[in-house]
């Protein structure tokens, strides 16, 4: 942060701490993603996920937003990586390597994504080749800060946020429900 | 009631009838037969008033417009001369004995209400031809004439001669109506009106640009309805239609129609000497040829066809030396006489079951059987003949002696060229006509050999009409002198010089035919040929059309039959093979227009199936093909679907910032 | 800091997500891709909205309502996943494909009420081996 006066001729040779710091925690980050979707094993998938995730949490520190990221640890690290462990272990997943776990056309979502990656790599290195960010001044995702513009700007679709989640949390119930009164009558039918 | 009401009333009750007797004619049968031949005794008794009232004066003239029809206006409109108003009579005269024939000719018809009701129809649409003042109107009935006729041809659509003649009919007709109705809209783009009115009168102030064009384009028309050289191969073959309908339309009026309208607009075609040439060698030609071939024909009914198309020529001869009063004095005559000669043959087809000739004259007593058709017809075929005092001498007197005039010069409104064809052509003519006429007669009531089978008295509707129609065929010849004033005013009475010439040519031509007659005679009893129906007691059509029938399984043709006691066939020597067959004119036709036509069909029918097909049956496999192609990709598999989904939308991304970065550039 | 490194960090976290969501076999591995991807649509966001210094800090707050919907969407997608494992016995992805085109859809649908229960969980099966042989 004391670059200050090269910000003028910012360059990537150049890079500061924060860069450093935000370039190596970024490639843990993609190689942990990299693992996530390659993996044979599928609760190693899962565990990895978690490192991915929370590399993501990181990086959203080093880019001083300190809330989302600690919501980051706490929904994704927290909850919806335990939801999907239990998922796994509710369908049975073998422990240990499935050799069936990518499907058939695998090369072609591989070539679709290397693709999409080439091009989008591509385009936001070609846009945002001169942008810099400035990190100075008062972190602008404290939690005093998110908690003020949440409650003053976004009141409103927040509160409709949660009906929308009472809305999943009823169909969640609803669709896990053991169906025997509906199977029952299907097998009457026939 | 004013004389144009009356004139207006002509056409419609006929019409009126047909449309009754269309809707009726299954609902109430019991008023077909009233429904045929009231309005049409009605029509003519009025025909007659208005003929009566209009007196040979000054033409009477009316129209009204119904809409405005663009630039050249169409009216419907009157015009009754002379002309009109004694041709009309005749119409009117000669449709209600064949109505009354009908109605005992064809009893046990189960088609009789629509074939009355299309007679009926058919009597309008000429009776409209005759009284119009509009040649769109006069087109109309025209064409509905053609297409009566096409119908009543095909009333025995069971035998393929009836269907291959009545095709064969309206397609003829066509081949002229086309190039007509190109030179009504020609002679109205020049004049700017379709009132005959207007047109004459354009005429006589010299408003024709193109007046040769015209009238041959107009003398197409007139030689397909009229069954002129060459477009008269129809009328022989339209003798498989039911005999009424040959006498009504086949030989008193709808020919005629083309006959009357060049009387009507004579002064067009008058304009054009080149055109009143062509027509007297198509008039002479016509009959030469035609009486050539009535001489050999053994169908009773094919001889009086061609008879028609000669006397046709002797009219069509009178235009061509510009002589309309002529034409129409033959044409009324003719009508009057054909109409006798084609009823009596469905009588005598009927007594004798059989329609050859060669059959008949190896039969006894058949005039005997049939006393009202041997005497009327008789009479009828002296007039044909044109033997004084019998209406045929005078009408044909008339024409020859128009003829003469033209030639020697006194009147130069026609060429001498076609005065002098015709003068010859005709005398030459009237021998022929004289020898069929003889021949016709010696045939079929002086045969000899067993008796003719009794079938019982003919029905008294068949008979008394003839004697109606033998009326005017013996006397309406003496009504020169006053017809002169109803027409154009040339005189109509014979000159001795001609009288005696064509009276002498025609005794020669009858005489003859005598004496080759009783020749052959002998020679008749030794060469049995005979062709007798095997249901003579059943009604007069289906008797005729059996014998139609019976004629081509026993002979093979519908013309000829190998009758070796023919006098016609001693007279014609080698030639008679060829007149039997109407000068090969048909096969000549086919060889010329038939055959390339079925090839023409016969290719695009190759194009159509070969070619044109296998587009399209390719564009259907082709789309079966792609089908399947598609329903492969459906794989059920949703990451297939995704995967294609994005690789699209990626690409189409790429492609948009490439352009975007290309066109950025330059 | 760059820009460039937060957002080519998304992109690659998303292409990463892409490959996983069309590659994975496992329905619940599916799920974790579709994780991926939004995480890294978050990462923009947040990227974007420090740079921007929005006043209204619509990324952060854009960012919490995907978290939140995100939460929302695992617990109905695991749900389902569940449900349809309970059904087939299976969590395949590539071995639902009741919508495939087969010879016996040119049939009218009335015909599929025949099959019983066991007709309706092989067949599927059946089609996948079909598909796995021509793969």
């Amino acid at each position: 942060m004391t670059l200050a006066a090269a910000a003028a001729h910012p360059g990537f040779l150049s890079p500061t701490g924060v860069e450093i710091a935000f370039l190596l925690v970024g490639l843990a980050t993609f190689g942990a993603a990299v693992i996530t979707v390659t993996t044979k094993q599928l609760v190693h998938a899962a565990l990895w996920l978690v490192v991915a995730l929370g590399g993501i949490a990181v990086e959203y520190l080093l880019l001083t937003a300190e809330f989302i990221a600690w919501v980051q640890v706490l929904i994704y690290v927290g909850s919806v990586v335990v939801l999907l462990l239990f998922g796994l272990m509710l369908t049975k997943a073998p422990i240990g390597r499935s050799p069936d776990a990518d499907s058939g056309n695998r090369w072609v979502a591989a070539a679709v994504a290397v693709t999409a990656a080439t091009a989008l790599v591509w385009v936001v290195v070609d846009a945002f080749r001169t942008t810099w960010i400035d990190l100075e001044g008062p972190a602008q995702g404290s939690t005093d800060a998110t908690g003020e513009f949440l409650f003053r700007h976004w009141v409103l679709p927040f509160e409709a946020l949660s009906v929308l989640l009472l809305a999943a949390l009823i169909g969640a119930i609803v669709l896990s429900r053991k169906d025997r009164a509906g199977t029952s009558h299907r097998e009457d039918k026939r | 009631m004013t004389t144009t009401t009356l004139a207006v009333l002509v056409p419609l009750l006929p019409f009126l009838g047909a449309a009754a007797g269309l809707l009726l004619g299954r609902t109430a049968p019991g008023f077909v037969r009233p429904l045929a031949v009231l309005p049409t005794l009605a029509a003519a008794v009025i025909a007659a008033v208005v003929a009566a009232r209009q007196g040979g004066g000054r033409a009477i003239d009316a129209a009204t417009q119904l809409t405005p029809t663009g630039s050249v206006p169409i009216d419907l409109a009157l015009h009754l001369d002379g002309f009109a108003v004694l041709v009309a009579l005749l119409v009117g005269l000669v449709a209600t004995c064949v109505q009354l024939y009908s109605t005992a000719y064809l009893r046990d018809d189960p088609r009789y209400p629509s074939y009355a009701a299309l007679v009926s129809l058919f009597t309008s649409a000429m009776l409209l031809v005759v009284y119009s003042g509009d040649l769109m109107v006069l087109l109309v009935g025209w064409e509905v004439m053609g297409i009566c006729s096409y119908f009543l041809v095909g009333h025995y659509w069971e035998t393929p001669e009836a269907r291959a003649a009545s095709l064969k009919a309206f397609l003829v007709t066509k081949l002229g109506d086309v190039p007509f109705l190109i030179g009504l809209f020609a002679l109205a783009a020049d004049t700017g009106t379709f009132r005959i009115t207007g047109i004459l009168g354009a005429v006589a102030n010299g408003g024709l640009d193109h007046p040769t064009l015209i009238a041959l384009l107009l003398l197409a028309g007139v030689a397909g309805k009229s069954a002129q050289f060459p477009l008269h191969t129809w009328l022989p073959d339209a003798m498989a239609g039911p005999t009424p309908v040959s006498a009504l339309i086949h030989a008193a009026t709808m020919v005629a129609a083309g006959i009357y309208f060049v009387a009507r607009l004579l002064p067009v075609f008058a304009a054009s000497g080149a055109a009143l040439v062509v027509l007297a060698v198509m008039a002479a030609v016509t009959m030469i040829g035609s009486g050539l071939a009535a001489l050999a024909q053994d169908d009773i009914k094919r001889v009086l066809a061609y008879s028609t198309i000669g006397q046709l020529g002797y009219m069509a001869g009178a235009l061509a030396v510009a002589d309309r009063g002529a034409a129409v004095f033959h044409l009324i005559s003719h009508g009057a006489f054909k109409a006798v000669l084609f009823l009596a043959a469905g009588v005598v087809i009927h007594a004798a079951g059989t329609n050859s000739l060669a059959t008949m004259s190896r039969m006894g007593g058949l005039a005997k059987r049939v006393p009202d058709a041997y005497w009327t017809m008789t009479v009828a075929l002296l007039a044909l003949a044109a033997i004084p005092p019998f209406a045929g001498f005078f009408s044909k007197e008339a024409v020859l002696v128009a003829a003469e005039h033209a030639a020697l010069g006194d009147r130069d409104v026609a060429p001498a060229a076609a005065g002098w064809t015709i003068l010859v052509a005709g005398l030459l003519a009237a021998v022929l006509t004289a020898a069929y006429a003889t021949r016709l007669w010696l045939l079929a009531f002086r045969g000899h050999g067993a008796e003719a089978p009794d079938h019982g008295r003919q029905p008294a509707a068949m008979t008394s009409v003839l004697w109606v129609l033998a009326l005017p065929t013996i006397g309406f010849g003496l009504t020169a002198g006053v017809l002169t004033d109803w027409f154009d005013g040339h005189s109509l009475t014979p000159t001795v010089t001609a009288a005696v010439l064509s009276t002498g040519v025609g005794l020669v031509g009858g005489l003859v035919t005598y004496g080759a007659w009783r020749h052959t005679t002998a020679l008749a009893a030794r060469t049995p040929v005979g062709m007798v129906v095997a249901h003579p007691d059943a009604e007069p059509a289906l008797v005729e059309i059996e014998a139609l029938t019976a004629h081509r399984a026993a002979y093979g043709t519908t013309g000829d039959a190998p009758d070796p006691a023919d006098p016609g066939r001693l007279l014609l020597g080698p030639l008679h093979h060829h007149a039997a067959t109407g000068f090969h004119l048909d096969a000549l036709y086919t060889t010329l227009f038939v055959r390339p036509v079925e090839a023409a069909a016969r290719l695009v029918r190759f194009l159509d199936r070969e070619v044109v097909d296998t587009y399209v049956r390719g564009s259907g496999t082709g789309a079966r093909w792609l089908g399947t192609a598609v329903r492969r990709a459906q794989t059920g598999n949703v990451q297939t679907y995704l995967g294609a989904l994005l690789a699209g939308s990626l690409v189409l991304a790429i492609a948009a910032v490439v352009s975007a970065n290309v066109n950025a550039g330059s | 800091m760059h820009l460039a490194y937060p957002t080519v960090l998304a992109a690659l976290l998303f292409c990463t997500g892409l490959y996983g969501v069309l590659a994975r076999r496992n329905a619940i591995l599916v799920l974790m891709s579709v994780e991926l991807m939004l995480n890294a649509v978050n990462l923009n966001l947040v990227a974007f909205d420090v740079w921007l210094r929005d006043a209204l800090h619509s990324g952060q707050a854009l960012t919490l309502f995907t978290i939140a919907i995100a939460a929302a969407e695992i617990g109905i997608g695991m749900a389902i996943v569940l449900a349809v494992y309970r059904n087939r016995g299976s969590s395949d992805v590539d071995r639902l494909r009741d919508t495939a085109e087969t010879e016996a859809a040119e049939t009218l649908p009335g015909d599929e009420d025949t099959h019983d229960a066991e007709d309706q969980a092989t067949a599927p099966a059946g089609k996948a081996k079909k598909a796995e042989a021509t793969a």
